[in-house]
């Protein structure tokens, strides 16, 4: 079962919100197979890619070309080098102390493998702090501003909290107004400042605002930057640092937006954001077209960073809580 | 996290040195690294496998004998193999002899299109033509916004209708303006798509009817991995793209795309964009994306920089003063300037091969190339030129002149000494061993 938005939040008073999902009626439930549906949907070419690598291959016999096989399977998926060679390590030698017999058995344990890797850290979002700060950052053009913009949908609509919204990219030409659009949609509060002003004050108006306002989240958004450029990686610090002198603990969340399309490059983004602004998440945007999203996996294996949420669509449902095995298990049944 | 292709090769087969010949042993090892490298450098998989056999057959080939180091005569066949797959030569935007030339711009979501049409704009605006783009992306919040603040940062013209009108309405209508108004260029922006969303390809293909675009380019991530050749060839099927240009090539992704998307679709890549501001865009090199994937330094840029720094009459009296014996420190100095000219001399070390495995950590100190300078400014001219008659009571003044100590002027005359001796010796004809003296300079 994919894992729900619920499963995502820790909120205030979680007992009572199991036992209202316990108590969920028939309608709650089909909506959450749709979701999932959904999201299966949109793996689909994924799953279909893959399954043609493996299944064509891992039948019966498991031969030297059966890991040479994987092998590629796993790097066409960019899961990297470095990860596909642990995993084919391990289920060779299980293999070979005759642990696995068959294309089944390999399959299984491949998705069981994959999964624990995924299965990094603590992979959900505490609200429970007020305000809850979550900044977001990320290489240009993988997602940040419209992951926002979802995420503060769902936290007005669906869980009924008061939001704001920092425009934090004040270098992207109409940057601002991209997110403007999104607050409205999402009617939430919106606080900017203009083109080229200093992220680090828009920040710090937002944090303002949402204590003076009583506001339940503030959502920052900040303008993409390669993690190669020096300056602008000082200035993500700094936004970071600007936030932290205002509440100690904030920001309570940290994304890092990763488009699934990325090759090997991904995990120097994820580390070089990491050393500068200590990453808790990943978001995996663009889930939806033939890129597997394999660098996520890379990312958690050797950097043990997990993803959070995954992009799979332009509609705002499509932004999902992330779920290990099954994503896991899209890749490759 | 990864050393480069061509160090990796190096240190294969590095102990087949002393024997002289490669074994298809040797070779296998040596494929190996090179097709982890360019997997690790995200080039698409396939496009390895054919790379790695074609390597193979010439490396198996080739005669190794006689050779001095195996290892660089396989990094040289892979570079070699690497640059015609790149396409060698860089290539042109192709422009229409009958005016407006009509140039489409397509891509996934985040690839850069609304980024790369204000850059190509800029660039056919500052190569004399007069032109116009379009905003087609009616989907993205503001993202005729974007390019109305691109444009006027361009300094072209941006034709819009807002987000009411259907993209293909905008793109007639804008072809219809640009020709009406006599433009030589206009440069339609669409909105990112996914190459599975049949719908919006649908579109693309209905815009493309619609203008007749004399160029379709097609705008790639640098550091999109495994599905580059996907999307090229989904793209390539619904629009038949002319060229590529390849997004945010100014990080540290080694850009394997590039050479997918060549290899597999055979389309050219025509640009790169190279940073944030508008101005950032080039031309590709085909050659040197070849060396970057490889990791060996981009030579020719180094090359490029050194000539055009490059004055071959004050070359060729240092060359005469070798001869004779009268390379002094003025002679020295006007060289470590000439060098200093070139840029911060760490990254000029990046740029030569090799030196990155020698030189590994270094850190390079131009705050070193001041103090020398104080020293030999210090000096008389008669003892810059001959520094070897410089004594005792002369050092101690040169030392308080530039503010270091007698140990510093001591050494400086030293190394310059040695220097002399090896420069007297190259000009002679004898190559000296680079490594060594870099070793000892250490």
């Amino acid at each position: 079962m994919a894992r729900d938005w619920r499963d995502l939040f820790i909120v205030e008073g979680a007992g009572s919100a199991t036992s209202e999902s316990a108590a969920e009626d028939g309608g709650g439930q089909e909506r959450r197979m749709g979701r999932f549906r959904r999201l299966r949907e949109s793996l689909r070419k994924t799953r279909q890619a893959l399954s043609t690598e493996i299944q064509a291959t891992l039948f019966e016999d498991l031969s030297d070309e059966t890991w040479e096989r994987l092998e590629e399977a796993l790097i066409y998926a960019d899961v990297g080098a470095a990860t596909t060679a642990r995993v084919v390590a391990q289920l060779e030698q299980e293999a070979a102390e005759e642990k696995l017999s068959g294309g089944q058995a390999l399959s299984d344990r491949l998705v069981e493998l994959l999964t624990e890797i995924a299965r990094v850290g603590d992979d959900r979002i505490d609200l429970r702090a007020e305000p809850t700060v979550i900044l977001v950052a990320g290489v240009n053009g993988t997602g940040k501003t419209t992951t926002l913009g979802k995420l503060a949908w769902y936290l007005s609509k669906e869980l009924n909290r008061k939001v704001v919204l920092a425009a934090g990219d004040t270098f992207r030409a109409a940057a601002v107004e991209q997110l403007e659009v999104w607050a409205q949609r999402a009617e939430v509060g919106f606080i900017k400042g203009g083109l080229g002003a200093d992220s680090a004050s828009v920040a710090y108006d937002a944090i303002a605002t949402a204590r003076r306002e009583g506001a339940d989240v503030v959502l920052i958004d900040t303008a993409g930057r390669l993690h190669t450029q020096d300056n602008l990686m000082a200035e993500l610090i700094k936004v970071r640092r600007v936030i932290t002198k205002q509440i100690p603990e904030a920001p309570h969340e940290t994304l890092l937006t990763v488009d699934a399309t990325t090759g090997q490059n991904g995990l120097r983004q994820a580390q070089q954001f990491s050393e500068a602004i200590d990453v808790s998440g990943l978001v995996l945007t663009k889930l939806d077209g033939t890129a597997k999203g394999g660098i996520a996996l890379a990312i958690a294996h050797e950097l043990k960073i997990p993803v959070k949420l995954i992009g799979v669509g332009e509609q705002l449902e499509d932004l999902r809580p992330f779920d290990a095995a099954d994503f896991a298990r899209a890749l490759v049944s | 996290m990864f050393d480069s292709l061509a160090e990796r090769l190096q240190a294969t087969l590095d102990d087949v040195r002393g024997r002289g010949t490669l074994t298809e042993a040797d070779i296998n090892s040596a494929m190996r690294e090179i097709r982890l490298a360019l997997l690790e450098a995200d080039v698409n998989f396939k496009v390895v496998k054919n790379f790695t056999n074609a390597v193979k057959e010439r490396a198996l080939g080739a005669d190794i004998v006689g050779q001095l180091n195996p290892g660089q005569q396989v990094v040289k066949i892979v570079s070699d193999e690497l640059t015609a797959l790149m396409g060698g030569e860089s290539q042109e935007l192709v422009f229409s002899p009958r005016p407006p030339t009509i140039v489409l711009m397509a891509g996934l979501q985040g690839s850069g299109k609304t980024t790369a049409t204000g850059k190509l704009a800029r660039y056919l605006r500052e190569n004399g033509s007069s032109v116009a783009v379009a905003a087609c992306d009616v989907y993205r919040p503001a993202a005729v916004d974007q390019l109305i603040k691109v444009g006027a940062q361009a300094g072209v013209d941006v034709y819009e209708q807002g987000t009411d009108a259907k993209p293909v309405a905008i793109a007639k209508w804008a072809a219809d303006r640009a020709k009406a108004e006599g433009k030589d260029v206009l440069i339609v922006d669409t909105s990112g798509r996914l190459h599975v969303d049949s719908e919006l390809m649908a579109e693309l293909a209905d815009i493309k009817k619609a203008i007749n675009p004399t160029d379709i380019l097609l705008v790639v991530d640098a550091m999109t991995g495994q599905d580059a050749v996907n999307v090229a060839e989904q793209f390539g099927a619904v629009v038949d793209f002319d060229g590529v240009v390849m997004s945010k090539l100014d990080g540290d992704a080694r850009g394997g795309a590039a050479l997918s998307v060549k290899a597999i679709t055979g389309k050219p890549i025509l640009f790169a964009s190279t940073g944030e501001k508008l101005d950032q865009f080039e031309r590709f090199h085909p050659d040197r994306m070849a060396q970057r994937i490889l990791g060996m330094g981009d030579v020719m840029t180094l090359i490029e920089k050194a000539e055009s720094q490059y004055d071959e009459r004050q070359a060729a009296e240092i060359e005469r003063k070798l001869r004779k014996q009268e390379f002094g420190l003025d002679d020295f100095l006007d060289q470590m300037r000439q060098i200093r000219r070139l840029g911060p001399l760490q990254s000029l070390l990046g740029m030569i091969p090799g030196v990155g495995k020698e030189l590994k950590g270094v850190k390079l100190d131009e705050r070193e190339f001041d103090r020398l300078q104080a020293i030999i400014l210090s000096m008389t001219p008669q003892e810059r030129r001959h520094p070897e008659l410089i004594k005792g009571s002369q050092r101690l003044r040169i030392a308080r002149g530039s503010g270091t100590n007698v140990q510093a002027v001591k050494q400086l005359i030293k190394q310059f000494e040695q220097m002399r001796k090896v420069m007297r010796s190259v000009s002679q004809g004898k190559m000296p061993d680079l490594g060594a003296l870099m070793r000892n300079a250490r």
